[in-house]
């Protein structure tokens, strides 16, 4: 049953997708020649062995590499049909619309309402104070920490434990209403319990965004997401629906890592 | 067999020893530096403490109008500058009856600091009603009185090798049983400018000198290091002209004050004729000295900010100067303002570039502003203790206890700001 709705799904088109896409860190060559589709409303998983640019290919898809000076991307990424590194993108509003989670909970040293208010200011969504606080609110319930913190909306986003934070870092790329979240192992620095939280979040959040997941954890890809594509030395080796590539992969690297002979 | 044993090691007595000794070389080290401290600050305080008391003589002067004011004009001018001598003589007399004759009149007027007329003018122009009344007033003694008083001229040698001579000690003995000399608070120490007259001379001039010129210093400094710092920090690229600029940065922050003092002299000076002696001028040279200082405090602070945040900002289409000004900029503005403060302190302490450009000038009058010709606490301090005159021995020392107090100010602040407003992550 719960196959059939994954089959459902994966026919919609892709969101967002990279063609031919290297990147190059100086002369040495991170990614080589990717070419993969990503299905709204599904989380795609990323995994593969440390090094192999499963998070180097990832920071392309909101071109978060921009900031590394030495970084050069080359190919073409969709999103949308609209290459996101054509000259005439405006880079905020391409984040505005693809949002990120980080791999260390990074909350700004400011209160918890003004880490989720500050992407809607810059970006002027609330018309006024109320509507601000709402956008704040619905961020908050949505990534399941409005309970938690209601009473302290105040308090500094640097005080909460690791799983709270990195729910508010998840508010706070909410709140901005992008279409795709983008997140580097989001519970490598959490521990069993927050994992669990922030992966039944995932699977909330996938009604309404699309997820692009880099994991270090196979059992983590395995959970949570519907598609699943392997990297090793910056080639993608195979990709597919995941119980597919977690029961059935063509490639013998595939294989070897899953079965954790490599990695 | 195997041995277990885990208390046999040959060589922990001597690495215990060792051990003892480093702790100990370190205690002595900190030792020897805190009583150079202790004796660098006693020996100040012992020397200057007196120069905030002074001698002064309760007379009982009749400030008569022929005198002061004979057409009636209450002219300031003429108030500020009549002759309050004969005045000062009468009222000596009144104290001193037995006194006639014109010589000893005159020997008994020296008593006073030849301040004490400039005081009246003072007290008169402020209160013109004075005039036709008699009032008890005290006035500055002279130097010579004043270290006697204070016991730094010994009454037990002959009187050809001291500097009071057996006259005027009977005065003061006379004066001293009717309780008409005390030392008092010396406020003119604290409201007057440079004087010749030991007695008479206060630092104000020289603390408002110092203040203009960091005031000038901190507007000029301040945003020109932040910015710089911003600049290199987050947007230039590295090549090799930042190399090259952060190079000479931390070069320029090793350059001798003098240089930049000469470099004041040229420029400053001799080229824009930036009106000398100013503080205008002054805080330009120190804002120069202290330039380097902020950049690299700055840059240091920017860069304590962890990247996470800028990729916080960033992946929430932030643009670069947002993440910078929302961001970076308030999180490292603790490090900044610090490092600012201590180069102010750096550069309140400086003597040698202001030599350079003239504010070593002898000036009487207060500054009221950036342009007035001035000087500053450290070169009030070279210029006192490069006097000849006996009475500026401690009032050097007292001028440095007052520069030291700034200097621990504004030290106290920097670390008060930076544990109050430190992050932790």
């Amino acid at each position: 049953m719960d196959i059939n709705i994954k089959t459902a799904q994966t026919v919609k088109s892709p969101i967002m997708s990279a063609k031919n896409v290297d990147v190059f860190y100086g002369k040495k060559q991170a990614i080589d020649d990717v070419n993969l589709d990503i299905p709204e409303n599904q989380i795609t998983a990323l995994i593969g062995p440390s090094g192999c640019g499963k998070s180097t290919f990832l920071r392309c898809f909101n071109r978060m590499n921009d900031t590394i000076s030495i970084c050069r991307v080359t190919g073409n990424i969709y999103f949308a049909e609209q290459d996101i590194y054509d000259p005439k993108i405006d880079v905020v509003a391409l984040r505005a619309r693809i949002g990120m989670v980080f791999q260390k909970a990074n909350p700004f040293p400011k209160s918890i309402f003004e880490n989720v208010a500050y992407g809607p200011r810059i970006h002027g969504l609330a018309e006024n104070k109320e509507h601000l606080e709402d956008i704040v609110n619905t961020s908050l319930k949505r990534a399941g920490l409005y309970d938690e913190v209601f009473e302290r909306l105040d308090e500094s986003g640097t005080g909460l434990s690791g799983g709270q934070q990195q729910r508010l870092c998840i508010a706070r790329a909410i709140a901005v209403d992008p279409q795709v979240i983008l997140m580097d192992e989001p519970c490598s620095a959490l521990d069993p319990i927050a994992t669990a939280v922030v992966e039944d979040l995932m699977e909330q959040m996938r009604e309404k965004y699309t997820i692009v997941i880099v994991t270090h954890s196979m059992a983590q890809a395995a959970r949570v997401s519907q598609q699943t594509a392997f990297f090793h030395l910056g080639k993608l080796v195979e990709h597919g629906e995941t119980d597919k590539i977690f029961t059935n992969p063509d490639d013998l690297r595939t294989q070897n890592y899953i079965s954790g002979k490599i990695g | 067999m195997t041995d277990y044993t885990l208390t046999t090691s040959p060589s922990l007595k001597r690495r215990h020893a060792k051990e003892t000794r480093f702790k100990w070389y370190g205690r002595i080290a900190i030792l020897i530096a805190l009583s150079f401290l202790a004796f660098m600050f006693s020996a100040i305080i012992f020397r200057g403490a007196g120069a905030f008391q002074q001698t002064k003589i309760s007379l009982e002067v009749t400030f008569t109008q022929d005198i002061i004011d004979p057409n009636g004009e209450r002219d300031p001018q003429v108030l500020a500058s009549a002759n309050y001598r004969p005045l000062l003589i009468r009222a000596l007399s009144k104290t001193f009856p037995e006194i006639t004759a014109r010589r000893d009149k005159k020997h008994l007027y020296k008593l006073l600091s030849s301040g004490a007329v400039f005081e009246m003018g003072k007290m008169v122009n402020h209160n013109p009603n004075m005039i036709g009344t008699t009032q008890t007033i005290w006035l500055p003694a002279s130097s010579e009185v004043d270290l006697f008083m204070k016991g730094k001229i010994d009454a037990n040698l002959d009187e050809s090798q001291r500097r009071l001579d057996d006259k005027k000690m009977s005065y003061i003995e006379t004066l001293k049983q009717s309780g008409l000399i005390k030392k008092k608070f010396n406020t003119a120490f604290f409201s007057h400018g440079d004087s010749r007259e030991p007695e008479m001379a206060g630092i104000l001039g020289a603390a408002l000198g110092s203040f203009f010129s960091l005031l000038v210093c901190f507007v000029i400094a301040f945003p020109l290091g932040i910015l710089t710092a911003v600049y290199l920090e987050e947007y230039a690229k590295k090549t090799k002209l930042t190399d090259v600029i952060e190079v000479n940065i931390n070069n320029l922050a090793a350059v001798p004050s003098i240089v930049f003092g000469l470099l004041g002299l040229s420029i400053f000076l001799g080229v824009f004729h930036i009106p000398r002696s100013t503080p205008l001028v002054g805080g330009m040279v120190l804002a120069l000295m202290t330039l380097p200082t902020i950049i690299i405090a700055a840059r240091a602070s920017l860069r304590s900010v962890p990247y996470t945040i800028r990729e916080a900002a960033y992946g929430l289409g932030a643009s670069k100067t947002q993440a910078t000004f929302h961001h970076v900029l308030p999180l490292a503005m603790p490090g900044m303002l610090t490092g600012t403060i201590l180069g102010m302190a750096q550069a309140l302490g400086e003597t040698a570039p202001l030599l350079m450009i003239g504010m070593v000038a002898f000036i009487v009058d207060i500054p009221h502003g950036v342009t007035d010709a001035a000087t500053s606490l450290p070169v009030q301090i070279f210029l006192w203790a490069d006097s000849p005159e006996k009475g500026f021995v401690e009032r050097t020392s007292a001028a440095i206890i007052v520069l030291l107090a700034f200097l621990i100010l504004m030290n106290l602040l920097a670390v008060v700001l930076r544990k109050k407003l430190e992050r932790r992550w």
